[in-house]
C-alpha cells in the first residue's frame, strides 16, 4: 500500500456526556472532518479498559483515541482523571507491543466544543496518516 | 359463489362480478386502461383481453365486460392473448404517444414503439371522464360526440358547460392528465391547494393534512368534496377504503369538559402577502412567501428538498429576501421577532443545497437578539450571504425568464435596481381573525392589535383568572420562547390544580415483556433519511441493502423519518411480524432519540435495552457533507458496529426510586423568586438561596417601565410572597458550598454566616443572574458624565432632569469578538430611558448611536414613539465606533452618519452607555459543582435550544433568567415559571426511573482483589467474604442504589470480574472488531 493511498482507521471512545455531545455539536454546526474515525459511545472515559485499547490496535486499528470531559467536568466526578492515569499505563503497554506512542491519545472535549472535536479528529487522522499503517494491520 | 377455472386453477367468484374482477381477486394481473373500480365497465381499451372457452373453442374477449358464469374456462396468459394485448397497446401508443400512462402500459407488455402511423391525440376515448361525471357526480357535463374517426369527448355543443361544477373528477381520472375542467366548465377552475405545502401542491378533497399528522388519518374537506357538493353523489373513496372507515354522516360533536384551568395557545396567522401588491405576490410566480420556501427546502416538501423555482423548476442563481413584509408598518406597528432569523436560516440552507447561489437579504434592522442568534447571523455573513439595509420599493417582472427586478434606495439615498431569479417575502405574524370570537367565548381581553392581553409581570396570565396563555397568541415569538411559556402556563395551571394532581391519570400500560432468553438474535434495522439530512449525503438504500446481508439481520428498511409516529407503528409491527428480538436504528444521536425508540420497542413487548443506535447523521452525513462515498461507507461501518453490539445486548431490569419532593433554587432575583413561588404554589417545599443580604437582584434598579407598570410594587409583592410563603425557606446572605447526588436525591450544603445547613432536595433551579460589563471604553469611569443605562434610569427616576443633550451608545461590549452575542435588553432600555427623558424635558436632545435597533415584538411601538418624540437614532458601523473625547469642559461624541454621509460631532452633558450583560464570574464554579455545561460565552448551556430551553442535559437541574442569556423582566418571569413547570414534572412523581445499565459482579471471575473498590466514585462497591465449598471466597458486591454506571470499576478490573450492563467489555470489543472488519 503506497503512502498516498493509506486511509487510517481510527477508533474513538467518546464519553456520553461531553465528547459524544461535542461530536454531535460538530455535526449540528456542520463542521467537516475526515471520515476515518469510528466513534464508540461509552458512558465515561474512565470506563475504557486499557486492554481494549491495546486489542483494538493489535487487531488492526491504526490509532485509538479516548475523549472525555475536561478535568473537573466529569459527570461521574472523576472518571476522566482515572482515564488519565490509565493513559500512562497504556503508553507503557504500547512500547511492549512495539507500537508507536502516537497511535494512542487521550483528549478532553466538552459538549460545547464541536469545533475542537473536529480539530482533534483532523489532527489525529493527519498524524496517523504520516505515521503509516499499524504494524498489526 | 360461482366456480370457474382460470389458467387451470379452480376459482370461486362473486355472482354478478366480471371475469376481470375474478382474475384480480385470484391475484392474476391483467392490464387495463378504461377500467375503474368505481365505474361501470365499458370495454373501450381492449387491453384486458383474455381467452374464454365458448362451446369448447377459445375466443378472445374483453374481461372487464364479460360476466362470470358457472364452469367458465379462462386463459389469461396464452401467446394469443399476449399478441392481442400487444397489438392493442401498439394502437393506443400510436394514437397517444405522449401519454406516460400508455407508454408504461406498452412497456409492461414489451412494446417499445408502435409500427402504425403516429398521431398526437390528447384523448384515448376511454370514457372514464364521461362515466365519472355521469355516474358519480350525476351531472353529465362531458360526453362523446360525433362518430368514427371524428368521435371526441367534450361539453354539449362544444360550449363551456354551466352545469359543470368544476369538481375536477374528470381531470383526476384521465390517463392523459388532460386539463378537462378548464375546457368544459364555464366556471373558474380553482384547484384545492395543500395548505401544508403553502399552496405549492394540490390535494384532493379527502387527504392526510401532512405526513406526520396525529392521528395519521385522512380528513374530508366538506367545502370541496363532490359528495357534499352534489348532495350525495360520488362516494368513490368508499370503493377504495378497504377498512370501511369512511363515514359521510359524521357530525361535529359538542363535548362538555369539567376543567380547573384553561391554557389558550391558538398561535398566529401569517400576513397575507397578496395584500402587499407592490411586491407582486400572486401576480409574479417567482415571488414566493417564506413559508413556501420553507416547503421548497424541506425534504418532505414538493421537490424533496431540491431548491428550484415552483413555476419552471429552474434552479435559481440569485435569490432575494425582503424582510418586514407585513411587520413594522402603520397598521401593524410591531416586529414579528422571528423573520430575521428564519431568513438567515433559509439563506444558509439554500446555500447548503446550491453553494453557488447568491443570496441577498433586504432588511431594516437585523434583529438577531436571541441566544446564539448573532453568532448564526455572523456565520451567514461569513458564508457570503449579502445583507442590504433597505426596504425595497417594489418588485417587477422582467423578460421572458420571469425574473424579477427589485427597486430600492440604499442607505446613502441612491436608487438602485437589481435582478433576481427568485424573491422571497419574509412575512410577519398577525393575530388570527378568529381571536375576537375565541376571546369572547373565553371571556378574556385582547389588546388593540388583536393579540391576547397580558401583564408584563405575569406574561402567561390573561384578564380572566384560571385562563392562561402561551405562544404567539400574546405577542410574536419564536420556538424557544413559546416552549418556555408553555411550561410556564402549565406551572401556573398546576398551582390551581395542585390538590387534584394525578387523580385522573391512568398510567401508560405496556404489554408484558417477551422473554427472549435462548433465542438466536433476530435483528431489525431501520435506516433513516432524516428528510435530506442523511439521505442527501449517505446512500441510504445502499446501507439498507448492506445491512440486510449481515448475519442475524432478518429485516432492514429505510424511512424518511424514523422518529415519526407512523414509523413507530411500523417498527412495532415489524417486531411482531418478524419476531425481532433486537432493534437497530441508524439515524441521529442516541442522546436525543434513544428514549423514544426504546419506548417503541417496549410498546412492542421487547425489553427497552434490546435496542441500539448508529449515529449516521450528527457524526456522519453532517460532518462529511462533501464526501458522499466515504460517508456511505462510514455509515455502513457504523451500522455494522451497532449490529455487532445489538447481537450481544441483554434485557435489563427496570429500576426506580422515590424522589425527594423539595427544590433548591439558587438566586433570589426575580427569576429565582418567581421560580420558587411557582413551585411552592404547586405544593412543593422550596429552599431559596441568595448570596446577598436582600432579595431582588437587578430588579431593584428598575424604576419605571414604558407602559406605566410599577416595577417597585411588583418587586415588593414578590419579596412579600417569598418571605411569607409557608413552603419557601429563605437563606439570605448564603452561599452554596456543595451539591452532591443526582435527580431526585440531591444533598447540598448551604453556608450562612459560617453556619452550614445540609438540605436534601430532588431538583435544582439555577437562577443566578448575570452582571453588567465593567469597561473603560468611552471614558466610562473616567468622566462622571459617562454613565450606564441603569444609572441613568435612577437619575431619571428622581423625576427631574436638567440635561439638554444626551447621547446613548449601544452595544458597548456586546456583539464584538470577545462577546459575540447581543445583550438584548439594551436597545429597549435606551428607548425607555429616552422616552422618559423626553417626558421630563421634551426639548432635550437625545441621540441614540446604534448598530441595529432590536425593538422586537411590541417594543417596536415604543421605538416608533421615540422617533415621533424626536429621539434621533444614528447608526454606526462596528469598524468605525463613535469616538468620545473631553474637549475642555465639553464631552464630545463623534460618529460617522451613514445617511448624511458625514461625521457628526455632538457635545453632550450626559453620555449613557448600554453596557453588555455579562455572565457571573462564579458561573464556572457553580457549573463544576452541578456538573452542567456552559457555552463559549460562559452562560449556562441548556439541553436543547428549542426543545428543552430551561432544562440542563443532566436530569433534575433547570435554569432561568439572565444565567441562561440576556432577557428582560417579563421574559425572565416567563422562563422562571417555565423552569418551575419543568421541575414539577420530576417533583410530582412518586417513582422515578433509575439507570438500569449499572455494574454487576461476575462472582466466578472475581477473586476479591478489591482494586475496583477504591476508584468507585459513589462508594457503591464493598468487599464480601463468604464460604464456598468449605473455603472462604472473597468477592465484591454492587450497591444498586448507589451505582450510576460510570464503569470505572470495569476498566480497573484485571480479571473481567465486574462490568457495566449494556457497556460490557465483550459488547464494546464486538464494536471494535466490527469497526476493523473493513466493509
Amino acid at each position: 500500500m503506497s503512502e498516498e493511498e493509506f486511509e487510517p482507521t481510527i477508533i474513538a471512545f467518546c464519553c456520553n456526556w461531553c465528547s459524544y455531545a461535542g461530536a454531535d455539536l460538530a455535526g449540528t454546526s456542520r463542521i467537516q472532518y475526515p471520515p476515518n474515525v469510528r466513534n464508540i459511545r461509552v458512558m465515561c472515559s474512565g470506563m475504557v479498559h486499557p486492554n481494549m485499547v491495546i486489542e483494538a490496535l493489535t487487531k488492526g486499528a491504526d490509532g485509538v483515541i479516548i475523549c472525555g470531559c475536561h478535568p473537573g467536568d466529569c459527570h461521574y466526578i472523576e472518571g476522566n482523571l482515572r482515564a488519565e492515569k490509565r493513559a500512562e499505563a497504556i503508553d507503557l503497554m504500547l512500547e511492549d507491543f512495539g507500537l508507536e506512542p502516537e497511535r494512542f491519545r487521550l483528549e478532553w472535549v466538552s459538549a460545547s466544543e464541536g469545533p475542537r472535536f473536529a480539530e482533534v479528529m483532523k489532527d489525529v487522522v493527519e498524524s496517523i496518516r504520516e505515521l503509516g499503517p499499524s504494524p498489526y494491520r | 359463489m360461482i366456480k370457474m377455472q382460470i389458467d387451470g386453477q379452480e376459482v370461486s367468484a362473486q355472482p354478478d362480478s366480471t371475469v376481470l374482477e375474478a382474475c384480480r381477486s385470484a391475484g392474476i394481473q391483467i392490464p387495463t386502461l378504461c377500467y375503474h373500480k368505481s365505474l361501470s365497465p365499458y370495454g373501450a381499451c381492449r387491453l384486458c383481453l383474455v381467452e374464454i372457452e365458448e362451446r369448447g373453442r377459445p375466443r378472445i374477449r374483453a374481461s372487464c365486460v364479460y360476466p362470470v358464469e358457472e364452469g367458465l374456462v379462462v386463459h389469461t396468459n396464452t401467446d394469443k392473448v399476449r399478441h392481442h394485448r400487444r397489438m392493442m397497446a401498439e394502437l393506443l401508443l400510436a394514437r397517444c404517444p405522449g401519454s406516460a400512462a400508455i407508454r408504461q402500459i406498452a412497456a409492461d407488455l414489451g412494446v417499445e414503439e408502435a409500427r402504425f402511423p403516429q398521431k398526437d391525440e390528447d384523448c384515448i376515448l376511454c370514457g372514464l371522464c364521461v362515466r365519472v361525471c355521469e355516474e358519480k357526480m350525476g351531472i353529465g357535463a362531458v360526453d362523446f360526440s360525433a362518430r368514427g374517426s371524428e368521435r371526441k369527448v367534450g361539453p354539449a355543443y362544444d360550449r363551456k358547460s354551466p352545469v359543470c361544477m368544476a369538481c375536477g373528477a374528470c381531470e383526476s381520472i384521465c390517463p392523459m392528465e388532460k386539463k378537462l375542467p378548464e375546457a368544459v366548465s364555464s366556471r373558474a377552475v380553482r384547484p384545492s391547494l395543500a395548505g401544508f405545502d403553502a399552496g405549492l401542491t394540490r390535494r384532493s378533497s379527502i387527504y392526510i393534512p401532512f405526513q406526520q399528522a396525529v392521528p395519521n388519518v385522512p380528513v374530508i374537506d366538506r367545502d370541496t368534496c363532490a359528495h357534499f357538493l352534489t348532495g350525495g353523489g360520488c362516494k368513490t373513496c368508499l370503493d377504495f377504503c378497504e377498512a370501511g372507515a369512511i363515514d359521510f354522516g359524521q357530525q361535529d360533536e359538542q363535548l362538555a369538559l369539567d376543567v380547573g384551568a384553561v391554557i389558550v395557545s391558538p398561535g398566529f396567522e401569517l400576513f397575507d402577502h397578496a395584500l402587499r401588491s407592490e411586491y407582486g405576490f400572486g401576480l409574479y410566480p417567482n415571488v414566493i412567501s417564506s413559508l413556501q420556501l420553507e416547503r421548497v427546502l424541506s425534504a418532505s416538501g414538493p421537490y424533496r428538498g431540491h431548491l428550484q423555482r415552483p413555476v419552471d423548476g429552474k434552479v435559481p442563481d440569485r435569490m432575494a429576501f425582503i424582510q418586514c413584509v407585513g411587520s413594522r408598518e402603520a397598521d401593524a406597528n410591531f416586529c414579528s421577532s422571528v423573520c430575521c432569523m428564519y431568513a438567515v436560516k433559509h439563506a444558509l440552507m439554500a446555500r447548503e443545497h446550491c453553494p453557488d447561489l447568491a443570496c441577498t437579504i433586504f432588511y431594516m434592522d437585523m434583529r438577531a437578539f436571541g441566544k446564539g442568534f448573532d453568532a448564526y447571523y455572523q456565520r451567514a455573513v461569513d458564508d457570503g450571504v449579502r445583507f442590504v439595509r433597505a426596504r425595497p420599493a417594489n418588485v417587477q417582472e422582467v423578460g421572458e425568464g420571469k425574473n424579477l427586478l427589485i427597486r430600492y434606495q440604499d442607505e446613502s439615498g441612491e436608487f438602485r435596481s437589481e435582478e433576481f431569479d427568485l424573491v422571497i417575502l419574509s412575512c410577519g405574524m398577525r393575530p388570527s381573525e378568529d381571536n375576537g370570537m375565541l376571546a369572547e367565548r373565553l371571556g378574556i381581553g385582547l389588546d388593540e392589535r388583536g393579540f391576547c392581553r397580558t401583564e408584563a409581570f405575569d406574561p402567561m396570565r390573561t384578564s380572566r383568572p384560571g385562563v392562561f396563555v402561551c405562544g404567539a397568541f400574546s405577542e410574536p415569538k419564536d420556538i424557544p420562547e413559546t416552549v418556555i411559556q408553555a411550561s410556564g402556563a402549565a406551572a401556573k395551571s398546576m398551582a390551581l390544580l395542585a390538590e387534584a394532581r394525578g387523580t385522573m391519570v391512568s398510567p401508560k400500560a405496556y404489554p408484558p415483556e417477551r422473554d427472549v432468553t435462548g433465542e438466536e438474535p433476530r435483528i431489525g434495522v431501520f435506516v433513516c433519511h432524516c428528510g435530506r439530512n442523511i439521505g442527501s449525503v449517505v446512500n441510504v438504500p445502499e446501507v439498507v441493502a448492506y445491512a440486510e446481508e449481515l448475519p442475524d439481520v432478518v429485516y432492514a428498511t429505510d424511512n424518511l423519518f424514523t422518529c415519526s409516529q407512523d414509523t413507530q407503528e411500523l417498527i412495532k409491527k415489524v417486531i411482531a411480524d418478524e419476531k425481532l428480538n433486537r432493534v437497530v436504528v441508524a439515524s441521529c444521536t442516541p442522546r436525543t432519540h434513544e428514549p423514544l425508540f426504546r419506548d417503541t420497542v417496549r410498546e412492542a413487548g421487547l425489553n427497552r435495552y434490546l435496542f441500539e443506535m448508529a449515529n449516521i447523521r450528527d457524526q456522519c452525513s453532517w460532518v462529511h457533507m462533501h464526501e458522499p462515498q466515504a460517508a456511505t461507507s462510514k455509515a455502513k461501518d457504523l451500522v455494522r458496529m451497532a449490529i455487532a453490539k445489538a447481537r450481544l445486548l441483554e434485557p435489563l431490569q427496570e429500576r426506580s426510586m422515590s424522589p425527594n419532593h423539595e427544590a433548591l433554587v439558587i438566586g433570589g432575583g426575580v427569576a429565582g423568586m418567581s421560580a420558587a413561588i411557582g413551585l411552592a404554589d404547586q405544593g412543593f417545599q422550596v429552599h431559596l438561596v441568595e448570596r446577598e443580604p436582600e432579595l431582588g437582584g437587578h430588579a431593584r434598579h428598575v424604576h419605571f417601565l414604558p407602559r406605566g407598570e410599577e416595577p417597585k410594587a411588583f418587586l415588593a409583592e414578590r419579596i412579600d410572597r417569598v418571605t411569607s410563603h409557608p413552603r419557601i425557606k429563605l437563606y439570605l446572605g448564603s452561599v452554596l458550598k456543595s451539591v452532591e447526588g443526582f435527580v431526585g436525591r440531591f444533598t447540598s450544603t448551604i453556608v450562612t454566616n459560617g453556619t452550614q445547613h445540609g438540605i436534601e432536595h430532588g431538583v435544582v433551579i439555577v437562577a443566578t443572574g448575570a452582571g453588567m460589563l465593567e469597561t473603560e471604553e468611552y471614558l466610562y469611569g473616567k468622566d462622571e458624565r459617562v454613565i450606564s443605562q441603569v444609572a441613568f434610569e435612577s437619575e431619571l427616576a428622581a423625576g427631574e432632569c436638567e440635561l439638554d443633550n444626551v447621547v446613548m451608545i449601544q452595544c458597548v461590549g456586546s456583539r464584538d469578538d470577545e462577546r459575540p452575542y447581543c445583550s438584548r435588553l439594551c436597545c429597549n432600555h435606551a428607548i425607555r430611558n429616552a422616552l422618559k427623558l423626553k417626558e421630563l424635558k421634551p426639548q432635550a436632545n437625545v441621540f441614540v448611536l446604534y448598530r441595529d435597533v432590536r425593538a422586537y415584538g411590541f417594543r417596536e411601538q415604543l421605538y416608533t414613539l421615540a422617533r415621533e418624540k424626536g429621539v434621533r437614532f444614528i447608526r454606526y458601523e462596528p469598524e468605525r465606533k463613535p469616538e468620545v473625547s473631553q474637549a475642555g469642559e465639553k464631552l464630545r461624541v463623534e460618529v460617522d452618519d451613514p445617511i448624511l454621509q458625514s461625521r457628526l460631532a455632538i457635545d453632550c452633558d450626559r453620555l449613557v452607555l448600554s453596557l453588555a450583560v455579562v455572565p457571573r464570574e462564579d458561573t464556572e464554579n457553580l457549573a463544576k459543582m452541578l456538573k452542567v455545561p456552559i457555552n463559549q460565552e460562559k452562560f449556562y448551556l441548556e439541553a436543547h435550544m428549542k426543545l428543552r430551553p430551561v432544562d440542563f442535559a443532566s436530569e433534575g437541574i433547570f435554569l432561568c433568567g439572565l444565567a441562561h442569556s440576556p432577557k428582560d423582566l417579563s421574559e425572565t418571569v416567563a422562563q422562571a415559571m417555565g423552569a418551575a413547570g419543568r421541575a414539577s414534572t420530576i417533583l410530582a412523581n412518586e417513582e422515578l426511573p433509575l439507570e438500569s445499565a449499572i455494574s454487576e459482579v461476575v462472582d466466578a471471575n472475581c477473586d476479591g482483589c478489591a482494586y475496583c473498590i477504591d476508584p468507585c466514585p459513589y462508594d457503591a462497591l464493598t468487599l464480601l467474604e463468604y464460604k464456598r465449598k468449605g473455603e472462604i471466597k472473597k468477592t465484591v458486591q454492587t450497591n444498586e442504589a448507589l451505582c450510576k454506571g460510570c464503569g470505572v470499576c470495569q476498566a480497573t478490573c484485571p480479571k473481567q470480574g465486574i462490568f457495566v450492563r449494556s457497556f460490557k467489555l465483550d459488547q464494546l470489543n464486538a464494536m471494535v472488531e466490527a469497526a476493523l472488519e473493513m466493509g
